[in-house]
């Protein structure tokens, strides 16, 4: 079984924003809810680099293990997934997330949270795959179809990659032999605990 | 016009001789180089464009968080590694529970050995049959609304950080789902009315529970909890005092992170959400344990203390083995203002 992983080289990001549009079409993701983002770091002076950040569907996610109505699972690729009929938008999973994955539609006034919403990895949800339910849910479920997540489909540097973990890994570390620099796989360490030699 | 376009055509024309001419100068001196790969594979060292730019594994050393600009205005999602998420993650799932399982657990276990060896604390006289009244009826409004906010209140918070593991299996997933979000409701709501109790509690009370004197021989006395003896007390002794000011202090702790949590990040940031959490979850569980013992010493723990704060009116007894100094005082008081009839009455 594939081990899928996000893998966003920094060193060809050109912050084009196309993955977070994307991201919001592919799935029809809510108003307000951003599943993806784009972040510029030192903006504006030498050495700056953006980074594209979605769920990085960590490997024993702290999501999964806070959450208070286990309403997020691991499938068997790797994806991180949960369940909007399960979840009661506590807000925990925002808190361990390292990445700032969760997001949370306001359904009243004082901030308070509707279900949580997040990347998929183009997976869906629990809902049949490729069913209405899970469509008006969770976005589209490329990975039923045989297909990768939309964001690192169109990256126009191919910065953004996505697929098996090793066969992402082996791209990026041929990239850097091959160029002599990276500027590390961003999230590897705090998402998988291992890093790809930069 | 037409002179200007054929001008600019025989520059165009000249710009592609002259990059024809280098394109074949390059071609030449890359066929006597090295092979391409072999090249690359060793790239130049002279320059490098990575040289001033940022690492993750340096940010990471230097900042608990590392952020930058973006282009939605969600600022929150401008911080894009904070691996702080993995603290907070271990004291939800592991300390929090250590801590809230041995306080309250720990305090049951207490009290259920404090009720075998010492039993219910009697009025050691028997009851007289005269009573005294001893709370109010607004103050007894007031304890009883914040004590019924706090039961489901603490129920509601307890659901969240043990009920997936205790309650989850006997009512499956969804039902649990749907009873936590029904407490997530009540626990938000019901704040409101327990942070209105606190506030008047400390108001109505404050003049009562200022340590003082005799508080330091109660103590001494182990309170008559410990032995037979009974120090004189005022209207609240020295453990009731205790209790009232971990109820003001430990209130206001939890209302105040409670608000940060429940409209979240209008004042703070990740590590201050987490933060708040961290200090509502470990006040509240504290809290709960005292109130245990709180309800304990109210209830069965001790003969004639829970129609106090019931129907407002204590026996005389026992007002004099526990309260003695403010039976005095209140004795005192009626017999100033009217020497025939007291307020004493006969019961029923």
């Amino acid at each position: 079984m594939a081990r899928m992983k996000f893998l966003c080289d920094a060193d060809r990001c050109i912050e084009c924003n196309a993955c977070v549009t994307a991201c919001k079409n592919e799935n029809e993701v809510p108003w307000g809810i951003n599943r993806r983002r784009v972040v510029t770091i030192n903006d504006g002076k030498p050495g700056e680099r953006s980074v594209s950040m979605a769920c990085m569907h960590c490997t024993d996610a702290p999501c999964q293990a806070v959450c208070p109505t286990k309403a997020i699972y691991t499938t068997a690729d790797g994806v991180v997934l949960h369940s909007k009929d399960l979840c009661i938008g506590c807000g925990y999973c925002f808190y361990a997330c390292p990445f700032g994955a969760p997001q949370y539609p306001q359904v009243s006034n004082f901030g308070s949270r509707g279900k949580m919403d997040k990347c998929t990895y183009c997976a869906g949800g629990p809902e049949a795959d490729g069913s209405k339910e899970e469509y008006e849910k969770y976005g589209a479920n490329r990975l039923a179809e045989g297909k990768l997540p939309l964001c690192a489909e169109m990256c126009s540097t191919k910065s953004l990659l996505a697929g098996d973990g090793e066969v992402v890994a082996d791209i990026y570390k041929e990239r850097v032999a091959t160029r002599g620099y990276g500027s590390g796989a961003w999230g590897w360490s705090t998402a998988y605990r291992e890093t790809v030699e930069s | 016009m037409t002179r200007f376009l054929l001008r600019a055509r025989s520059a165009a024309g000249a710009f592609a001789l002259l990059a024809c001419v280098l394109a074949c100068f390059f071609l030449a001196c890359a066929a006597s180089a090295p092979p391409a790969s072999a090249q690359l594979r060793n790239p130049d060292t002279s320059v490098n464009p990575t040289a001033s730019s940022v690492n993750e594994r340096q940010l990471l050393e230097q900042m608990r968080i590392i952020s930058g600009r973006g282009t939605i205005p969600d600022v929150r999602s401008y911080n894009i590694v904070q691996p702080a998420g993995r603290e907070w993650r271990r004291f939800k799932e592991v300390t929090l529970r250590w801590v809230g399982g041995i306080a309250i657990l720990g305090m049951l276990g207490l009290l259920v050995a404090f009720y075998l060896i010492r039993g219910m604390v009697r009025i050691e006289a028997g009851r007289s049959g005269r009573t005294l009244v001893r709370f109010n009826g607004f103050e007894r409004f007031v304890h009883w609304m914040t004590a019924t906010c706090f039961v489901v209140l603490a129920l509601s918070g307890l659901n969240i950080t043990f009920g997936n593991e205790l309650l989850m299996p006997l009512v499956g997933a969804e039902g649990f789902a749907s009873w936590s979000q029904w407490a997530k409701y009540a626990h938000n709501y019901l704040s409101f009315p327990f942070t209105l109790g606190v506030i008047v509690i400390f108001l109505m009370w404050v003049a009562w529970n200022i340590p003082g004197r005799l508080d330091v021989e109660w103590l001494k006395e182990g309170g008559g909890l410990i032995g037979n003896k009974h120090p004189p007390a005022p209207r609240f002794n020295a453990g009731q005092k205790m209790i009232y000011w971990v109820v003001i202090v430990g209130g206001t702790a939890v209302a105040a992170t409670g608000y940060l949590l429940m409209f979240p990040f209008y004042v703070t940031d990740i590590a201050g959400m987490q933060l708040a959490q961290m200090v509502h979850s470990t006040v509240a569980v504290l809290f709960i344990a005292v109130m245990i013992a709180h309800a304990y010493i109210g209830t069965i723990g001790m003969q004639g203390a829970f129609e106090a704060m019931w129907d407002g009116k204590v026996d005389v007894n026992w007002a004099k083995q526990h309260h003695s100094a403010w039976l005095a005082e209140e004795t005192a008081k009626q017999h100033a203002s009217s020497p025939s009839q007291g307020r004493m009455a006969p019961a029923e």
